[in-house]
């Protein structure tokens, strides 16, 4: 293309593999995490299912898993155990996806569901369920997603000013979101006592008592939607650019933005219905998995670093103190609190948020 | 300026634009052709409404009224995909994501020609090879873009549009926040590009001598109007200068190429009228 005199085209041939070689580096180091992370999650889940008041040793876990062994380890694990280790494995996971979906679209590291105030919508119809209509299981999963999308909408019109820039929605749902803690905190004190303990408990985050139901729904749900935003990934890479360089490049961006912004915000939704709101699993694990990777977007990795975070938080959560168990949320925020505080130093250092 | 090797073979041109932001007019009435194979330059004093205009030029904005023609058909009823493989663009102050890497950014250029079964071949990378090369970032390929100097960050967001593979550029300023050194060495890039590739390329510039050296045709606007359009020996004379910029000027031809050069006289400076060269401070 730029010069064809024969002597350039084997010098050509080597100036395309300097590409050629870089981009195969990244992709092994991508796979290289890829599996580390795998492995850990599978130790994770292993240990997840094995320890607890009836220990289950590790060469009897995974055929416990898939149905065989002794009935006794069957009924702890299929019964008890799995379903809480898969709820935390999916849960971690879509938090982790929702999280680098939305901080890649905003260009922002703040810009996570817990952070704008997507969760807090959750939470506040949750709490509504509880101590308003009394409901329980169901009824909380159903309200809190319903809180989820109705929040999502709601920031988004409220930063929608010819176009969403990111620092209208990283603001307006900071602001939205401290709103709607007020209206959970004004729901706690009119609440009895036992449904402010159960209602707080639930809004700490929490795996405990987890069955089958709540797997179902993450289940579904990830099954649906990580597949479209693997597939939605390639106009999401243009997408992290500003918006007049995406158009320039051939995304629609409005389109492509939308569908992005509905997944991201029914994965969150999701998780946050099956788990409550754990703190900062979507907001650490992206850039966690970004760094792994040194990729400017890595959207596997950033699920299996929210799962991974979840099952060892809440493994930590289980056994820390035992017998007694800490709601999950307590570690996660422990974990992301420091890496908040470190990013807003930053950003008030370089001047940008 | 030297002539083109080989001329491009898409045509851009505006009809009638009526062009507004909100409700609040910014240019009416504009028509024009970029001429095939050029460089084009659009100059004019701030809020002129040029940026608008190459804005509209790109699909960015779409116009009130007329319309923007790419190879004859209204380029706002295009496929984005479509006007992505014919017209590039590189706005005034792009952001690059965090952390991603030269040759990761230039290969997001790539993304009208790619699909989501096909997202990389052989010839993508040749195509951002010769990018990388022509903007002499290859050896930048693995560095993070955040690291870069304002210079070298500029010439990988012109490869990162050259991989695009367009025979149309457009570019918004490409030249704001860099040092003298290395505004020109941007021009040059361009220049090369046109001449040995015969790419149009259309731009906002702000420095008028710069305009006026590294272009074939320049276009002038004032408030939202086109005032003047043709070369820059046709266009840039002093009353213009005064008439759109609002400055008195000496124009004089620049010792280098020879092109108009515009020396502004200020307040403060007096000009002989025999002859044309200052003579003396004003007496204030």
């Amino acid at each position: 293309m730029l010069d064809t005199g024969p002597s350039t085209i084997a010098r050509g041939a080597d100036f395309a593999a300097i590409v050629s070689k870089a981009r195969a580096a990244a992709r092994a180091r991508s796979a290289a995490v890829g599996l580390v992370l795998s492995i850990g999650i599978f130790l994770s889940f292993a240990i997840s299912v094995g320890v607890g008041d009836f220990p289950i040793p590790f060469a009897e876990v995974v055929p416990a898993i898939f149905g065989f062994g002794s009935p006794d380890a069957r009924f702890i694990v299929q019964t008890l155990r799995l379903p809480r280790a898969l709820t935390g494995l999916l849960v971690g996971g879509a938090f982790g996806l929702s999280g680098a979906i939305f901080q890649s679209l905003a260009r922002n590291p703040l810009a996570s569901p817990d952070i704008i105030g997507i969760t807090a919508g959750a939470s506040a119809a949750a709490v509504f369920v509880i101590v308003i209509l009394g409901g329980g299981g169901l009824l909380i999963s159903i309200g809190s997603f319903a809180g989820a999308l109705v929040t999502a909408a709601a920031i988004y019109l409220l930063a929608y000013r010819r176009g969403i820039t990111a620092y209208r929605l990283v603001l307006v749902g900071i602001g939205v979101g401290a709103v709607l803690s007020s209206v959970t905190s004004y729901l706690l004190t009119r609440a009895q006592i036992w449904e402010a303990q159960r209602a707080t408990v639930w809004l700490t985050g929490s795996l405990n008592g987890r069955g089958w139901e709540h797997v179902h729904p993450v289940g579904l749900a990830m099954a649906a939607l990580f597949p479209a935003v693997l597939i939605l990934a390639r106009p999401l890479k243009a997408l992290q650019l500003d918006d007049d360089t995406a158009k320039g490049i051939g995304v629609v961006v409005e389109n492509y933005r939308r569908w992005l912004v509905l997944a991201g915000v029914a994965l969150a939704a999701v998780a946050t219905a099956s788990a409550g709101p754990v703190a900062f699993v979507a907001f650490v694990a992206p850039p966690i998995a970004r760094r792994l990777t040194r990729s400017s977007l890595s959207l596997l990795p950033a699920a299996l670093v929210g799962a991974l975070l979840l099952l060892v938080s809440d493994l930590v959560a289980r056994r820390a103190f035992a017998p007694t168990e800490l709601p999950v949320g307590v570690i996660t925020g422990i974990v992301g609190a420091p890496y908040l505080l470190w990013l807003l130093a930053r950003a008030s250092k370089i001047g940008r948020g | 300026m030297n002539e083109v090797r080989r001329a491009a073979t898409h045509s851009l041109e505006a009809r009638g634009l009526t062009l507004a932001y909100e409700k609040v007019e910014v240019a009416k009435g504009l028509s024009l052709t970029i001429p095939p194979g050029r460089i084009t330059c659009i100059v004019g004093a701030n809020a002129c409404g040029k940026s608008t205009l190459l804005r509209a030029l790109s699909r960015l904005l779409k116009p009130q009224k007329g319309s923007v023609l790419l190879d004859g058909q209204s380029i706002h009823r295009l496929p984005t995909k479509t006007v992505a493989m014919n017209l590039g663009i590189l706005p005034q102050s792009p952001i690059a994501p965090e952390g991603i890497t030269v040759a990761d950014l230039v290969a997001r250029g790539r993304y009208p020609h790619q699909k989501w079964f096909r997202q990389w071949s052989r010839s993508d990378e040749e195509v951002i090879t010769d990018a990388m090369l022509a903007t002499r970032t290859l050896d930048l390929a693995t560095r993070p873009v955040d690291e870069l100097s304002g210079g070298q960050r500029q010439r990988v967001w012109i490869a990162m549009a050259l991989a695009q593979g367009t025979d149309l550029m457009l570019l918004d300023e490409p030249t704001t926040f860099l040092d003298l050194a290395h505004q020109v060495e941007v021009l040059d890039l361009l220049v090369e590009l046109n001449q040995d590739e015969g790419r149009t390329i259309v731009m906002v510039l702000h420095d008028l001598n710069h305009a006026c050296r590294y272009s074939h045709h320049l276009i002038a606007m004032l408030d939202g109007r086109l005032v003047a359009d043709g070369t820059p020996e046709e266009v840039v004379t002093e009353a213009l200068v005064k008439d759109v910029f609002d400055l008195r000027s000496v124009v004089m031809a620049d010792p280098v190429s020879g092109t108009p050069m515009v020396v502004p006289i200020g307040r403060h400076f007096n000009v002989n009228e025999e002859d044309g060269l200052t003579v003396q401070p004003a007496k204030s």
